[in-house]
């Protein structure tokens, strides 16, 4: 909780500023905020999540200086960083794979929220705002993919853009609009440029109102119930800092691992094809963060139906807060609705699967994918709008430590609440 | 707890990293038509491995006295070819502008140029410094010489092919695979099972009777192998892997560096973080 703050300026010169700008103060506020003791690993995933947003913003930066924005250099310009600009193999490769990495981190940051009910009162702004940047990092990253100029940059941004000419009445002419021609072109991939460098400081700005939500409302934890004392919380630093830094130490072990290892293993090759507009590539297939919802696309034949349920597979994001009626937070205390939950996982997996694959193929006992990626969606659109509204009102939760202090006092293994008391920095 | 955490942690990195990988696999082409495709042990797979400077240089000889006659290095200069980690660096000439050997490949290019004196268009041999000049004036020429098909660009070819390097070196060799009905191929159309659909427009290069050559030794006292077919093919993948991923060996030694530096770091880290958490401890 945000509490009162505690920063004392000790200058003259702090002093005055406090009282115009009280910037110092707020990081000092930030540094003490009281954080619920008993955080696992999966809250280090914000931290993870900022350094993210500070690479791809740092190496894109420098890209944008060597990219040209041009249907006859783009594809060329990008091999010139790869081959020719200093370290430009490190800056390039940092920022495709950093896409992953982002993603990657989001989503274990969603799901943890997902898991431990993060979105429940009174944190619907905070949970709402993640959505938000979620949706602005998909279009980032959508528009950040067409920039290379590959057959699957051409032929993604053909596809995508081609939902729009789906809307009635007005489709075609916005799709016109979108591309800034008929087809996608120079006009395209200038525009997209220009968007793609403007849409990391919209998620910025959101991920600043993020942080301010989440210091108003303080952070959730484990088990779900607000901490009421003292013992209760911690001091951000140095506890939580220091396993912060641990945490974003192993992920940035993963992130090295792929960069060095395997840079272009998370693309496509068909994306190292310059851009064709007269040969469509066998398959076109997004990145891998986006295969769960190409094929939630494809589960109906209609294409408008279809681009209506990609739509609301994000939209039901936004409202969930209203639609889980239980008021237990934690799913370490709903034994059934945590079996839903990791079914729920499972089938986003299932989905990321089917999005992968070609809809009519075969992928087991006779089910054609296009078959699996409809049980799959049921599933996504039931879990939200069926199960969570209706298991919060008939299931039996088990019953809940009475404080964060109490929990650890279960576990034996932990210290003794009268020596909790954290020493001050 | 500590052991907890730690396990924790190794879990949830292996997850991570198995199902990224999971993925990227999985994306990998498969090949029709009963071909198995052979799958070689490349110099340069592994964490440590680099190209073979020699197979590399021996792989130029075979794109310039073969592939060169359709096929352009679109993103290469000469230059290029004396880099550190390059086909024919010379670790006195850290220039490749300088590299006599370098010089000698560039000057064998015709290069069109503008006369700076009157404006006319000259040809010149090449310097280091230009780039593999195109083989065809432009695209309508490279269809019209080619029955319509468009000879691609060679420099990004691994990188642009899944499993590139195993896909190249069985193209070459998988033409003598007997051809089922189910394909039927026209007029300057070749049947090879490796390419999507099983036709491809380029004819076999590799035999013996066609390409066959004697490897020249560009290092004294060096021994080349006998110009095989199976042994052009792999030369002129190690050539064609360097050129597309030419920053290969460079990376692999910084990722190296790195993961160490974040091993220490992690390690430091997880001591700072038990010693921190530590005064949470009762005092006994």
């Amino acid at each position: 909780m945000s509490g009162h703050s505690t920063y004392e300026p000790k200058w003259a010169a702090a002093r005055w500023m406090d009282q115009r700008l009280p910037i110092v103060r707020m990081g000092a506020d930030f540094m003490t905020m009281p954080t619920p003791r008993n955080l696992n690993y999966w809250w280090t995933f914000g931290g993870i999540l900022m350094l993210c947003l500070i690479v791809q913003i740092a190496s894109g930066v420098i890209l944008g200086m060597h990219y040209v924005a041009h249907v006859d250099y783009a594809f060329d310009s990008v091999q010139r960083i790869r081959r020719d600009v200093p370290y430009g193999w490190l800056m390039q490769s940092t920022h495709a794979v950093g896409a992953s990495m982002f993603f990657l981190a989001v989503y274990m940051h969603i799901f943890r929220a997902l898991y431990y009910g993060s979105y429940k009162a009174p944190r619907e702004v905070l949970w709402i705002l993640g959505c938000l940047i979620y949706l602005v990092m998909m279009a980032t990253a959508f528009l950040g993919y067409t920039l290379p100029w590959g057959q699957m940059s051409f032929w993604g941004a053909t596809v995508i853009t081609g939902f729009f000419g789906a809307v009635p009445v007005v489709g075609e002419s916005l799709q016109q609009w979108l591309l800034g021609g008929y087809a996608v072109d120079n006009a395209t991939l200038n525009r997209f440029y220009s968007l793609h460098y403007l849409l990391p400081f919209v998620i910025a700005a959101l991920s600043g109102l993020h942080i301010w939500a989440l210091h108003v409302t303080g952070s959730n934890n484990p088990i779900g119930v607000s901490d009421k004392v003292k013992t209760d919380t911690l001091p951000f630093h140095p506890y939580f800092t220091v396993k912060d830094m641990l945490a974003v130490t192993v992920f940035l072990m993963i992130f090295a691992f792929f960069l060095f290892y395997l840079p272009d293993a998370l693309g496509h090759a068909d994306n190292l094809i310059k851009a064709d507009p007269l040969k469509t590539p066998p398959h076109i297939v997004p990145e891998w963060y986006f295969l769960p919802f190409y094929a939630i696309l494809r589960a109906v034949p209609d294409k408008l139906a279809g681009i209506l349920l990609m739509v609301g597979a994000i939209a039901v994001l936004f409202v969930l807060p209203w639609l889980d009626t239980s008021r237990v937070r934690s799913m370490r205390f709903r034994p059934i609705a945590r079996w839903f939950f990791f079914i729920f996982i499972f089938m986003c997996f299932i989905l990321g699967w089917c999005g992968a694959e070609t809809p009519d193929d075969n992928a087991f006992l006779g089910l054609s994918f296009y078959r699996l990626s409809q049980i799959a969606t049921i599933y996504y659109f039931g879990y939200f709008l069926v199960i969570l509204p209706i298991l919060g009102l008939v299931e039996n939760p088990e019953e809940r430590p009475a404080s964060i202090t109490q929990s650890i006092l279960d576990h034996g293994d932990k210290p003794k609440p009268e020596a909790v008391q954290a020493p001050a920095e | 707890m500590a052991l907890k955490t730690v396990r924790n942690l190794m879990i949830a990195g292996g997850v991570a990293v198995a199902s990224l990988t999971g993925i990227a696999i999985a994306s990998g082409g498969s090949v029709a038509d009963g071909y198995e495709m052979v799958h070689k042990h490349w110099h340069w797979s592994g964490v440590t491995g680099t190209y073979d400077q020699e197979a590399m240089q021996r792989g130029y000889n075979v794109y310039a006295q073969v592939c060169r006659s359709c096929h352009n290095l679109d993103h290469l200069a000469f230059r290029h070819l004396g880099d550190k980690g390059g086909p024919f660096y010379d670790e006195r000439y850290e220039n490749p502008n300088d590299n006599p050997l370098v010089k000698n490949i560039a000057a064998e290019y015709e290069v069109i140029d503008v006369n700076p004196e009157d404006g006319s268009e000259i040809s010149r041999p090449g310097i280091p410094a230009d780039m593999f000049p195109p083989v065809y004036r432009n695209t309508a020429e490279a269809a019209y010489v080619n029955n319509g098909a468009i000879p691609p660009d060679l420099s990004v070819m691994v990188k642009a092919r899944n499993n590139g390097a195993d896909y190249v070196y069985n193209l070459m060799l998988a033409y003598d695979h007997p051809q089922p009905d189910s394909v039927v191929t026209s007029s300057g159309q070749y049947y090879n099972p490796v390419m999507e659909g099983g036709k491809i427009a380029m004819g076999p290069q590799l035999q013996p009777q066609v390409g066959v050559f004697e490897y020249q030794s560009e290092t004294e006292g060096q021994n080349p192998p006998e110009a095989t077919v199976e042994q052009m093919a792999a030369d002129v993948v190690e050539f064609l892997a360097w050129s597309a991923d030419p920053k290969l060996a460079e990376r692999k030694s910084a990722g190296m560096m790195s993961m160490v530096y974040l091993l220490i770091l992690a390690l430091l880290l997880w001591l700072s973080y038990k010693r921190i958490w530590a005064r949470l401890k009762p005092k006994t």
